[in-house]
């Protein structure tokens, strides 16, 4: 295809103005969380703050108990992401490699979990850690525990289906050869099968942490003490109060929002195929 | 033993099977290897479902205890509940209007970030951005945005000469305030939805293109006529997958109304979080829950017969 100069410079300023129209709502967050406290309420708003107050990204971690937001979405999204590739991977490979009575069924029960948001179970999902909370209370609503299973859960399906479908691009006599130069099983596991299927262990790795982090709807329900909430819950406690202190909230959004970005460049070639799974040409 | 692994179906296990992986790796049934996967989807996925059922037949005291069996009544509470119209009215628009928009908006951009341009890489990551970054965190950079004093966009429309005064309400307007919920609805799905629509794209062979020169096609007549067609599963898979999200899209409106004022701005799912967290009448949420489950559910039929899921 002959592209001509105009016609470069004209694909490059529509592409200017789509990643303008993108950006431009976490510009003003950025710009919100370095506005000065007097400056926020002005009517109207002016374009810029008089002058940046950076000192707002130190102060928002006394003013705000950013730091317990900050341990609790990590510890939720830390270990949920390795429950629900510890859970994936073995039955992302076993699917993989062999052809087992109810291997349709487990797929098809994958991918139909895949679809369910946790949104949609809430009450069924409230109910049920209150009901093991009666009897295991380390278990139940309020608790670490209860989180970190249902990101797992509801992560599980994309992880195992994008595992699957790298494991099964593995040739059987790659793992054979090494098992024939005198490996165990684990060793053909660890030094074959696993480094070949990396992009697919870190794309789920990712994907999971990255959802887990931004969920919102089962911490506000399961999360009740603020001692547990996440950062997605924390900034919403922002709000409520008379004046919102929209600086902070946003400095807090902003400190949130930057590392997952960062993660999800790294692995947006292999997102799509992972997402509308069981499409995949 | 020198068969190879052939399954039930009589095809073999994976391509370029040669000789036997049970021989060498003994084969201690699925169970060990995806009971662990299985255990976390009944007990976390399941489990609630059911219960989520259970409840919509059970007569739950405002404190969350069960008085007894309830037959339908829940049910009939809810039909008979006057702000379930106007709330089903609002679901509908909700789903066809955000996802109509998204996808016609999509296939625009998606043909964008398809063509060589330099700094496409850079474009291409500013639409991660809304994707990758939290939707609670998304939607009240909006709801700033649209404050009815301070707000960025009053200013904007304001000195644009759009709106007559710099101080609007938006989000207190019902009407209004369901409009930017909607757009803020898209905003956050074109991401994902010129992703996939991309991948279609570039899926489509391009000596189908030549072949369409060499013949004289015009640019409207090859997208109408090749890549249109050839991009049907891409847009139907971007779709279903939409409806579903869209349908089940909480954050945004709770993080800019609540849903309110009142129950104006309500769909089924944020309803249903209301009555059972706001209300406290259980019963009604987990009947209001079954109705969005039975929607979901055809949502996901749609989606099994559409792509070739046992190809994987």
């Amino acid at each position: 295809m002959v592209t001509t100069p105009l016609k470069k410079a004209l694909l490059t300023g529509a592409g200017a103005l789509v990643a303008f129209f993108f950006l431009a709502p976490y510009i003003q967050m950025l710009i919100t969380a370095l506005t000065p406290k007097k400056e926020l309420y002005e009517i109207p708003a002016q374009y810029l703050p008089s002058r940046f107050e950076f000192s707002n990204f130190i102060d928002v971690w006394s003013e705000a108990p950013l730091w317990g937001y900050l341990r609790s979405s990590l510890i939720i999204a830390g270990f949920a992401t390795i429950l629900a590739l510890a859970v994936a991977m073995p039955a992302a490979y076993y699917t993989a490699r062999y052809r087992y009575r109810g291997r349709l069924a487990f797929m098809l029960l994958v991918l139909v979990t895949q679809m369910f948001a946790p949104t949609a179970l809430v009450i069924g999902i409230y109910r049920e850690f209150v009901t093991i909370g009666d009897i295991i209370p380390a278990a139940g609503v309020n608790t670490y525990l209860a989180l970190i299973l249902v990101n797992a859960a509801f992560n599980l399906a994309f992880s195992t289906w994008i595992m699957v479908a790298y494991f099964s691009t593995i040739p059987v006599e790659l793992e054979e050869a090494a098992a024939i130069d005198g490996a165990t099983r684990l060793g053909v596991l660890r030094r074959v099968t696993l480094p070949l299927a990396l992009p697919g262990i870190v794309t789920a790795t990712i994907f999971t942490f990255i959802a887990a982090w931004n969920e919102f709807v089962i911490a506000l329900t399961l999360a009740q003490s603020p001692g547990i909430h996440p950062l997605t819950v924390g900034v919403t406690t922002f709000i409520g109060q008379y004046r919102v202190e929209w600086q902070y909230l946003f400095a807090s959004s902003v400190i949130a929002i930057v590392p997952v970005v960062i993660l999800f460049i790294v692995i947006e070639k292999w997102l799509v195929g992972g997402l509308t799974a069981g499409s995949i040409k | 033993m020198s068969e190879a692994p052939i399954a039930k179906d009589g095809r073999p296990a994976t391509p370029r099977v040669s000789g036997t992986p049970r021989r060498r790796l003994p084969d201690l049934g699925p169970l060990p290897w995806i009971g662990p996967a299985l255990l976390l989807i009944f007990g976390v996925v399941l489990w609630p479902a059911i219960e989520m059922l259970r409840t919509s037949t059970l007569d739950i005291s405002m404190s969350g205890i069960s008085r007894g069996f309830a037959g339908l009544e829940n049910f009939q509470n809810l039909f008979a509940n006057p702000e379930l119209p106007g709330i089903l009215i609002r679901t509908i628009t909700w789903v066809v209007v955000v996802v109509g928009v998204t996808i016609l908006i999509s296939l625009g951009l998606a043909a964008l970030l398809n063509a060589a341009f330099p700094g496409r890489r850079l474009v291409r990551w500013a639409l991660i951005v809304p994707w990758a970054a939290s939707v609670v965190m998304t939607a009240t950079i909006w709801r700033w945005m649209l404050d009815g004093f301070s707000g960025i966009l009053n200013r904007i429309l304001f000195d644009l000469g759009l709106i007559a005064s710099p101080v609007n309400d938006w989000l207190g307007t019902p009407s209004v305030a369901f409009i930017w919920l909607m757009a803020v609805a898209i905003f956050v799905s074109l991401p994902f939805t010129t992703y996939v629509i991309l991948a279609g794209l570039q899926s489509i062979p391009t000596d189908i293109y030549e072949a369409a020169r060499v013949d004289g096609a015009t640019g409207t007549r090859t997208y109408r006529y090749i890549t249109l067609p050839l991009l049907r599963p891409a847009l139907l898979v971007a779709a279903i997958i939409n409806m579903i999200n869209v349908f089940n899209s909480f954050p945004i409106i709770w993080a800019m109304t609540t849903g309110g004022p009142g129950f104006q701005t309500d769909t089924t799912t944020t309803f249903m979080y209301k009555l059972a967290f706001r209300f406290q009448d259980i019963g009604q949420s987990a009947a209001m829950s079954v109705v969005n489950l039975v929607v979901i559910l055809v949502f996901v039929l749609f989606y099994l017969r559409v792509v070739d899921w046992r190809r994987a």
